[in-house]
């Protein structure tokens, strides 16, 4: 039986109703691994003994008659920059491939509270820097729809092994578009949630005034239920919102009548795949159709986005990363007095990647450019976040594309890191106002997944949730499953 | 050209980070390219635009100077790559 093909929400059923074991669950998923992983390339590090440690726990709870949360036993993926107690977490960077926490990340405090089961430390793009997964630095991920095209990123392992069935959901982070994106181009539904809805505690840094992790799942349903485990405030994390997390279940309604929708002309610009822009316009129609009103709105400080974004983004990043410097963790290289370590240290075991953004934040920093770019891009955030004010003032989402096209081909951008960029266009201004949006399946280009991604205002998750769970419910774009197609 | 390579040079050592001749030319061409395109921002009228550098409300998260649990110090010391009597261990840092 293929159970690695079911949502966390039917093989919750299965598992208490007594159709199924978690430790049959966790082998089946365990031997689609077997099967797969070879092609797909999801996991820097699987965790397979724990795993069936754990569905054995949870079968022992079922046996005595204890409810079980939904997730309880049902496999799933971190990306491999949450921390893990005793779970090697590298970040896919050479500097720390011999990193081991001794904690563990809040995320995964909660998910463990609840009996998940862990199979593996999902790939991506070193130290989150990237839209492909190409940037790790282990072995680039393949999409499971078309073997020869990046699964995305830089959650790209996250959602590679949910589209695979290697995995039944995911945890993402998102810092310009890294799970919405992902989640778009392998087909599947991807959260970032508000800032701050969900603690940062034990992920590691990247932009941290950007950074939030969020779900990578099959249905919105699912989506709904990893939501429900993982937010929260977190007394460690001092920017988690400190608000009440309703059931966002609760929001799993088929009805939209009344709700209000724009669509940013910005969005649709050039570089725009045409049937991608065919896709959009057809699931707007739908959604008008299912009593819903939409109007064409400006957000006219969209197209500064992408640049603030890359000054600001490198920026807290060139502060974040010096840590790795081979003093408290990590790999180090030895040299003549400290700064010659630090230097030998951070020049053999950072990527290329990471190295530019180091540079380009430090630049943007440096004295002289300080208020040239750096400052400057502060405040043009602040004029894109009140493009998402005004538009709020009268809407209750905002309706763009996810990513201009569907998947490219797997080394297509890697000499061109502008072009690379350019892919985060429509989901970058979505970080910068602190705002929560979805990326949802609305169609097929070339038997590539195109994603819808849905934009509501500050904790406007449940807004989400109905509008994406409506629209799914209309549709089947989500039931196909990855053929794992294509040349390798 | 709005960087050279001596500008990369010096962000290099500000960053800690080495580079071969090669490097720094790709690096030096990258660069420009991406800041070029950030010359956009140049466009934007932000007389009297106050910056954001956060979108939360929040200003200094104070919580009461208790002592509480930490790490135990051989667990923060776990992933040193070298450490001595309790402490990481790092090259010479003063002359003499």
């Amino acid at each position: 039986m293929e159970l690695f093909k079911y949502t966390a929400a039917q093989l919750h059923q299965k598992l208490v109703s007594k159709e199924i074991s978690a430790t049959e669950l966790t082998q089946n998923v365990l031997a689609r691994m077997d099967a797969v992983e070879n092609d797909v390339k999801s996991y820097i590090t699987e965790t397979r003994d724990s795993a069936l440690a754990q569905a054995k726990a949870v079968d022992t709870k079922i046996s005595q008659g204890q409810d079980i949360s939904v997730l309880a036993g049902v496999p799933g993926a971190l990306k491999d920059n949450m921390c893990t107690k005793g779970v090697t977490t590298t970040c896919a960077s050479q500097i720390l491939a011999n990193f081991v926490p001794p904690y563990d990340a809040t995320v995964v405090e909660k998910l463990r509270a609840e009996d998940a089961v862990v199979v593996g430390k999902a790939n991506m793009d070193e130290f989150a820097m990237g839209g492909s997964t190409e940037n790790s630095s282990f072995f680039p991920t393949h999409n499971p729809w078309d073997l020869s095209t990046v699964p995305g990123g830089s959650s790209g392992g996250s959602a590679a092994a949910v589209a695979a069935g290697e995995a039944i959901w995911a945890l993402g982070s998102d810092t310009g578009g890294s799970i919405r994106q992902p989640a778009s181009y392998c087909g599947l539904v991807g959260m970032k949630p508000t800032y701050g809805r969900v603690s940062r505690y034990g992920l590691v840094a990247y932009a941290s005034s950007l950074d939030q992790i969020g779900p990578i799942t099959r249905d919105v349903t699912d989506c709904a239920h990893v939501l429900n485990s993982i937010c929260g405030y977190d007394a460690k994390d001092s920017t988690s919102i400190n608000a009440g997390v309703p059931d966002y279940t609760k929001s799993l309604v088929n009805n939209i009548k009344g709700l209000k929708i724009g669509l940013p002309r910005e969005y649709f610009a050039s570089g725009m795949d045409p049937e991608v822009e065919r896709a959009i316009n057809k699931a707007i129609e739908q959604l008008v159709a299912l009593g819903a009103e939409y109007k064409e709105i400006s957000m006219p400080h969209t197209e500064y986005a992408l640049s603030a974004y890359y000054m600001l983004a490198p920026a807290e990043a060139s502060s974040n990363l010096a840590r790795y410097d081979g003093v408290s963790f990590g790999q180090r290289v030895e040299g003549s007095d400290i700064v010659d370590m630090y230097k030998k240290t951070r020049s053999e075991f950072l990527g290329a990647e990471v190295k530019r953004r180091i540079m380009l934040g430090t630049y943007a920093l440096s004295a002289g450019y300080h208020d040239a770019y750096y400052l400057k891009a502060l405040k043009v955030r602040t004029l894109v976040k009140q493009d998402f004010d005004k538009a709020f003032e009268n809407l209750d989402v905002i309706i763009t594309p996810t990513a201009p096209t569907t998947a490219f081909k797997i080394g297509e951008k890697t000499n061109d890191p502008l072009a690379m960029y350019l892919q985060d266009v429509c989901t970058i201004p979505v970080n910068l106002a602190g705002v929560p949006a979805v990326s949802i399946p609305c169609g097929f280009a070339g038997g590539m997944p195109i994603g819808l991604q849905i934009i509501a205002k500050p904790l406007g998750e449940e807004t989400l949730i109905r509008t994406a769970y409506t629209f799914e419910q209309n549709n089947d774009y989500h039931k196909g499953f990855a053929p794992l197609g294509g040349v390798k | 050209m709005k960087i050279t390579c001596k500008d990369v040079a010096d962000v290099a050592l500000l960053s800690r980070l080495e580079f071969s001749e090669k490097e720094l030319e790709t690096f030096t061409g990258q660069m420009d390219a991406i800041l070029e395109y950030a010359e956009v921002l140049n466009k934007v009228n932000v007389d009297n635009v106050e910056p954001t550098a956060h979108v939360l409300p929040l200003k200094n998260v104070m919580r009461k100077d208790e002592a509480r649990p930490s790490l135990a110090r051989e667990l923060a010391l776990s992933n040193a790559p070298e450490q001595e009597d309790g402490y990481f261990k790092v090259p010479k840092i003063m002359e003499g």
